[in-house]
């Protein structure tokens, strides 16, 4: 009796939780002018109209981009940092790991003005590459947080195996560290994207006018109108958002699968 | 294949001192073992010969060369760990044929190189497979195979049968022994086991506290300890203090309060003049009998069986003279003496080894 009601308790949760995406969803296949109930029909129209939308198009290429360049980044600066901290003796290392990774818990308006400031500070205007670097910011310490945990598991005598059989210290890390670690990259790099094109407070802070991406156009459209193309905006944001880690955290278990670690 | 030279070796992490002032001599095609304690400084002498660390002062030399500053991969060594360190994205020939990448080994001969080594280990078949896929024994099989398919100058062994369970470990021994003469390497072998250093071994490195307490044969360091640690470490010992009384004819005379005057061979009982002295018998040596049994030839002192430890084969008797507690490990003939039995304690003197006194 008590675990029915639990159960039962659990399942409005979860509604509670999903029927707005799923709402959104189900909407963004709605053939009415208004992204409204009642439902007139089932259509494709405003998938259609989101693909001729020139301002939604380039701020899907502007926020694809910047997701990839900050993916790209910060797993390099990712790696290279857990490496350094996890492989070599820094002097306060503790303390740069809680530096690295405090941008998680600096709440993110605060981060975001905080940078702006600084940089009104310096005197450098905002423009693309500062907005990336926000992003960066912001991505890192996840990036850090997931491959220094596989680091820490990855033994040390391996990587002297491979120098003691001949391999250079950068032969060593191209074929045994790096393979060894790279479900975590691939999964750190998944994220910092996944978080970028996901992010709006940051970005309404540090984009440079004329710069949208798809949280801020989306942001943007909303103050007109809530138009039914928002709706289909958003599932396409949920299948990448949702899908794409999954299909990450997909691949990387076939990976270690192959390698058994 | 090459000789292995230590001389003056000092390895300092911050103000600790991890060894002090090693000097070895390790012949070409030696197995050498460096015995000791955990935290003795075995690992860190073989660590500073793989070039894994860096020695604070002195030289280390491979085939008469001063490697120092010759970094680990360019010093062609094959290592085994305790842990194996297999690739675990690697199968198994991948694993063996990695050193001959970095090598000058035409493709045509890497296959049939690694297959060789495989052999060697009596692990043919397992090519294509993973390491997860094998059991530890097979695991450091492999390590093996990997160490030595690179044909290395020297072989050195950190702990590797450590990781493996009772049975399996004195099987790899003897593999381990067989494969190593086989192919002749110089080989660097550490354990803290002492019944594995004494089957191996050419020769033992008995060390403590980052010091070097005696270099030599199995039968030497056994028979002939040089010190009062090595004595104890090598097998259980009872160490009695006593006075040297001076050499007559070619034994020593050592007067101890339990057993008066032994007279141990003066090879066994280097260094010693007259004064302060201990005394080294062996548990095994120290043999327990009924009273009235005959002890032609051998020195005997009544005893009291304090307490019994059965072990099956043998048994470790702790037996009280006066207040002094001794210990004697026998092999048993039909059953132990049950505590408290007074017995007779027996020894001869050619089995004693005699040490300078403190």
């Amino acid at each position: 009796m008590g675990w029915q009601l639990i159960r039962g308790w659990a399942i409005l949760v979860y509604i509670f939780m999903f029927l707005p995406v799923a709402v959104v969803v189900l909407l963004s296949f709605n053939a009415s002018q208004f992204g409204s109930f009642p439902m007139t029909g089932l259509s494709f129209r405003w998938f259609i109209e989101l693909a001729n939308n020139e301002a939604i198009l380039r701020a899907f290429r502007t926020s694809i981009i910047l997701g990839l360049l900050t993916a790209l980044i910060s797993t390099t600066l990712g790696v290279l940092a857990s490496l350094a901290l996890v492989r070599y003796r820094v002097p306060g290392a503790n303390a740069i790991s809680t530096l690295l990774i405090a941008p998680i818990l600096v709440p993110e308006v605060v981060l975001a003005v905080a940078l702006l400031l600084f940089l009104n500070f310096l005197g450098i205007n905002k423009s693309f590459t500062l907005l990336l670097f926000g992003h960066v910011i912001f991505t890192l310490p996840f990036v850090i947080l997931v491959v220094q945990a596989r680091l820490i598991s990855i033994k040390r005598d391996v990587e002297e195996a491979a120098m003691s059989l001949g391999a250079s210290p950068r032969q060593t890390f191209f074929q045994i560290t790096l393979p060894l670690m790279m479900p975590a990259v691939l999964a750190g790099g998944l994220f910092a994207f996944t978080i970028s094109f996901d992010d709006i407070t940051g970005t309404l802070f540090w984009k440079p006018g004329g710069v949208e991406t798809v949280p801020t156009q989306i942001f943007a459209m909303l103050r007109n109108s809530i138009s039914p193309e928002i709706n289909a905006l958003g599932t396409v944001m949920i299948v990448m958002t949702v899908g794409l880690p999954l299909l990450g955290a997909a691949i990387a278990r076939q990976i270690s699968k192959k390698s058994g670690t | 294949m090459s000789s292995v030279t230590l001389k003056n070796i000092v390895k300092r992490f911050g103000t600790f001192t991890a060894v002090h002032q090693a000097n070895l001599e390790i012949p070409e095609g030696d197995f050498v073992t460096l015995l000791g304690p955990s935290g003795c400084g075995k690992t860190t002498n073989l660590r500073m010969i793989a070039g894994l660390l860096d020695p604070t002062e002195g030289e280390i030399q491979i085939g008469g060369k001063r490697v120092n500053d010759i970094p680990i991969h360019k010093r062609n060594l094959g290592i085994v760990f305790q842990n194996y360190a297999l690739f675990p994205h690697k199968t198994v020939a991948e694993n063996v044929a990695f050193g001959l990448k970095y090598r000058d080994v035409p493709k045509s001969e890497v296959a049939s190189r690694v297959q060789a080594a495989l052999d060697l280990v009596q692990l043919p078949d397992v090519g294509d497979r993973y390491p997860k896929a094998l059991s530890g024994g097979q695991q450091q099989r492999i390590a093996l195979a990997r160490a030595i398919v690179i044909e290395p100058d020297v072989l050195l062994l950190d702990e590797p049968l450590s990781a493996l369970d009772a049975n399996l470990r004195e099987d790899m021994r003897v593999e381990l022994k067989r494969i190593q003469s086989q192919i002749g390497v110089t080989t660097v072998f550490v354990t803290h086991d002492q019944s594995e250093a004494l089957a191996m071994s050419d020769k033992i490195v008995v060390m403590s506290a980052g010091r070097i307490e005696q270099v030599g044969t199995p039968e030497e360091v056994y028979n002939t300890p040089a010190s009062e640690f090595v004595a104890n470490f090598l097998g259980a010992s009872n160490i009695l203090n006593g006075t040297c009384l001076g050499k007559t004819g070619s034994d020593v005379a050592v007067e101890t309060p339990l057993f008066g005057s032994v007279p141990v061979p003066a090879g066994k009982a280097s260094g010693l003049d007259h004064g302060p002295a201990k005394l080294v018998l062996r548990s095994e040596k120290l043999t327990l009998l009924a009273p009235g049994a005959d002890t032609t030839g051998m020195i005997t002192a009544p005893a009291t069986v304090e307490t019994v430890d059965y072990q099956g084969q043998t048994v470790r008797y702790f037996i009280r003279m006066g207040d002094t507690q001794l210990q004697a490990i026998n092999l048993i003939d039909e059953r132990p003496f049950p505590e408290g039995t007074e017995v007779t304690a027996a020894f001869r003197a050619k089995d004693c080894a005699a040490l300078p006194g403190a």
